[in-house]
């Protein structure tokens, strides 16, 4: 199969990590070569956090080149636009419009800039908006937002959902399951059709 | 056990030293190599420990070689210039257990202060330097690496980056391999003990070994030739070599797994093969250099590619084919989104008097470095670890007194790092009449590198109960008078010690006692802005908290707590001129 890129991009502490965790995770089930790159370090609280997956056949660097991503996965709507140059001609964008101050704006030297929406749309033909935090909030826990993103994307990709609901349950604590897996349905629900 | 895993480069480490039978590991955490310790702690039949510094750290894996037990010793590249006095003495006593030290370079400068390139350590202390590529390697490497460390009778460096310790792929695993010989000390005094008699005996076997570690990487399984099409050929190494399969797929490639010394016949008889050689190395130009001083045609090095930052597949394309990749401009005038204190930070409430007294910080490495960005600004120097009640020192020196509080120096430390490289620091300005102000941020944490234990939580890296480090009664011991506790949620409290701290004509150190509201979890009740009193001033908002926000409307704007980000440590409230905040 073509190798697939993936670059997940977000804010530190929305899960953008565990997120890239079940995506590696359930490549490397069905049989595949997978890598897996992000950096952390300047402990990230608050900041912009980028992360990289790639799986195929033979896999050589671990992160995806600007214009290579078939799929920008974005968390937060202005991490999104700020990460669109990176999506591939032929690329689909899936972002959460939940929006997310920096603290630039927090402080008030910077504004939350406006028409994002219409922005992230001039970088790809395909294009899909996801209430995140709304269906979150459905399932109980604003926090599996970056589940229903995974969800999200699972659609498009060449792997069985029962291959993502096993990653689930091996990886989260048993009392966070159940939970999970709802989102994980509602995030495929919210690109069906 | 499972068969195989997805790992980083730093847990992979930590495997290859569990299978290839290592006893001792120590280390002090330093991104990107914290993770590699933090593994190791996980198998039991490892002894593990963070040390106060990255020289205790080299010595503690020196004892453990000689003893005969093979070592693992681990920091990021700064930390081999502290470590640097222990290693290169090492390098002439040679080991007894196998002994690998990684260094964790940080191309790009993802979280670190400058971007060396520390394979110039293993041609500066004369020894080998080895380097994996992925994660599968990364474990391989650190049992070769010891294998190498025993036959040649050398420490071995082990030199990772950014993106090979923290990027992962699929790894298999084996079984752990014990020695057979149980760790036994031998004494053995002129391969141990280095006066200068034995020193110069020893010197020239330096030489000798790395004339045998030359001839051995000639044919080490480190160093691979891939031969594909002719046109071009390319000498690399390390995560650079990825970039190269990816973005030179036809190119011929001679892999350098061993990067010093290197194998100067390997390399002559790639370069003959090949119609150009390519020389593709992130940093310095640390093979260029060498293979033009073989006598070999180099067409392309540094020439095309920078001294600075990370490469890429793209640029590796772009210098040398020419890429047709059309690229989409990156969205331009987007408000930037650095990180930042967290809610309720211990620091933030210091770092908001301190911008308002307008001293000059001394700043030093840990999470309170944070105190540099806007809208705060507020520490305006940092050069290493420990550094900054040294470097007040010098500046207090050299600048006559008086009452101009914008020349008075302040120096900011973190109780990890204090217990680093600060102590002698603070004892070195006691003992020289310093008169500056040293504010010791102790959180009982090592925080920027993700709240690991150091002398003063209590807790050991295995999580057993040990000490708990008093720095007030360090600071009395050295003979300073002048030592004053204050809580840092409590800002008039924080200025009236500082004014009068500064005007005290002495050394003073201020300690500041208040736990990691991250790494311990800590809250208070969530506080919460009442409209009809908040003017829209955004005074809160200069103490950088990303749990306030502006809300504006119309003609009307005011202020916004995020109940969910807010711990309740009311320093917002304490800035409102308008009690709005409560």
């Amino acid at each position: 199969m073509k190798n697939i890129n993936i670059l997940l991009a977000g804010v530190g502490g929305q899960g953008v990590l565990l997120a890239s965790q079940i995506l590696t995770r359930v490549a490397m089930a069905a049989g595949l070569d997978v890598k897996q790159s992000e950096v952390h370090g300047m402990s990230q609280r608050g900041g912009s956090v980028t992360s990289h997956v790639r799986f195929g056949d033979k896999i050589y660097s671990p992160t995806v080149d600007d214009g290579t991503a078939d799929f920008l996965l974005g968390f937060e709507r202005l991490e999104t636009l700020r990460n669109a140059h990176c999506v591939a001609p032929d690329g689909k964008i899936l972002y959460n419009t939940m929006r997310i101050n920096p603290s630039t704006v927090a402080s008030g030297e910077a504004s939350y800039p406006e028409g994002i929406e219409a922005n992230i749309k001039k970088y790809a033909a395909d294009v899909i908006a996801v209430d995140g935090l709304g269906l979150a909030e459905r399932v109980g826990n604003v926090r599996a937002a970056n589940t229903v993103l995974v969800g999200a994307i699972s659609s498009f990709l060449p792997f069985p959902e029962t291959l993502w609901e096993a990653q689930l349950q091996e990886i989260l604590p048993a009392k966070l399951v159940e939970l999970n897996l709802r989102a994980l349905e509602l995030g495929r629900q919210a690109v069906a059709g | 056990m499972p068969e195989r895993a997805i790992l980083s480069g730093n847990e992979a480490i930590a495997r290859g030293a569990y299978e290839a039978g290592v006893v001792l590991a120590s280390a002090y955490p330093g991104t990107p190599s914290t993770e590699i310790l933090e593994n190791v702690s996980k198998y039991k039949d490892i002894y593990s420990e963070w040390s106060p510094n990255e020289k205790v750290a080299m010595e503690v894996g020196v004892g453990s070689s000689i003893a005969g037990a093979r070592t693992l010793v681990a920091m990021k590249h700064v930390g081999v210039n502290v470590a640097a006095d222990a290693l290169f003495t090492f390098s002439y006593t040679g080991v007894g257990g196998g002994l690998v030290l990684v260094s964790a370079d940080d191309p790009a400068m993802h979280s670190s202060q400058n971007e060396q390139d520390n394979r110039n350590y293993g041609k500066f202390a004369k020894i080998p330097v080895v380097e994996p590529s992925d994660s599968q390697e990364a474990k391989e490497f650190v049992g070769l690496a010891l294998e190498i460390s025993e036959e040649f009778d050398t420490p071995v460096l082990f030199r990772t980056t950014t993106r090979v310790s923290h990027s992962k792929s699929l790894v298999s695993f084996a079984e752990r391999r014990v020695a057979e010989k149980k760790p036994e000390l031998v004494k053995d005094m002129p391969k141990y003990t280095m006066l200068p008699a034995f020193g110069r005996r020893k010197h020239p076997l330096v030489e000798e070994r790395i004339e045998k570690l030359k001839a051995y990487a000639e044919s080490s399984p480190l160093n691979r030739i891939e031969m594909a099409d002719t046109k071009i050929g390319v000498v690399t190494n390390g995560i650079t070599y990825q970039y190269v399969k990816d973005a030179l797929p036809e190119a011929s490639v001679l892999k350098l797994g061993m990067t010093y010394p290197l194998p100067t016949k390997l390399i002559k008889d790639f370069a003959a093969q090949v119609d150009q050689l390519y020389v593709i190395e992130e940093l310095d130009p640390f093979f260029e250099e060498q293979i033009r001083l073989m006598g070999v045609d180099v067409a392309h090095g540094k020439d095309l590619f920078s001294l600075c930052g990370e490469f890429s597949p793209q640029l590796i394309r772009e210098k040398v084919v020419e890429s047709s990749l059309t690229l989409q401009d990156v969205a331009e005038g987007l408000p930037a989104r650095p990180p930042a204190f967290c809610p309720g930070c211990s620091h933030r409430g210091i770092f908001t008097i301190l911008k308002k007294l307008k001293v000059f910080v001394s700043g030093d490495i840990g999470c309170y470095t944070l105190g540099a960005l806007p809208p705060i600004q507020a520490l305006h120097s940092c050069v290493c670890m420990g550094a900054s009640i040294g470097m007040a020192h010098g500046m207090s020196h050299v600048i006559e007194t008086g009452d101009d509080l914008t020349q008075k120096t302040v120096a900011v430390i973190g109780d990890s790092t204090f217990f680093h490289s600060g102590m002698t620091g603070l004892l070195n300005s006691v003992y020289n009449k310093g008169i500056s102000v040293v504010m010791i941020l102790d959180n009982r944490t090592t925080g920027m590198t993700g709240g690991q234990e150091n002398p003063g939580t209590g807790k050991t890296l295995s999580g057993e109960d040990a000490i708990s480090a008093d720095i007030p009664a360090m600071a009395r011991a050295f003979g300073i008078q002048e030592v004053v506790a204050v809580d840092p949620y409590n800002l008039e409290e924080v200025e009236d010690t500082l004014r009068a701290e500064l005007a005290n004509p002495q050394l003073s150190v201020i300690v500041v006692e208040a736990p990691c509201v991250l790494r311990y979890r800590i809250s208070k009740p969530v506080l919460k802005v009442d409209p009809e009193k908040c003017t829209g001033c955004k005074r809160c908002l200069q103490v950088s908290c990303n749990a306030l926000s502006l809300i504006e409307e119309d003609d009307n704007s005011y202020v916004e707590i995020d109940p969910n980000l807010c711990v309740g440590c009311t320093v917002c409230a304490q800035v409102c001129k308008f009690d709005a905040i409560s």
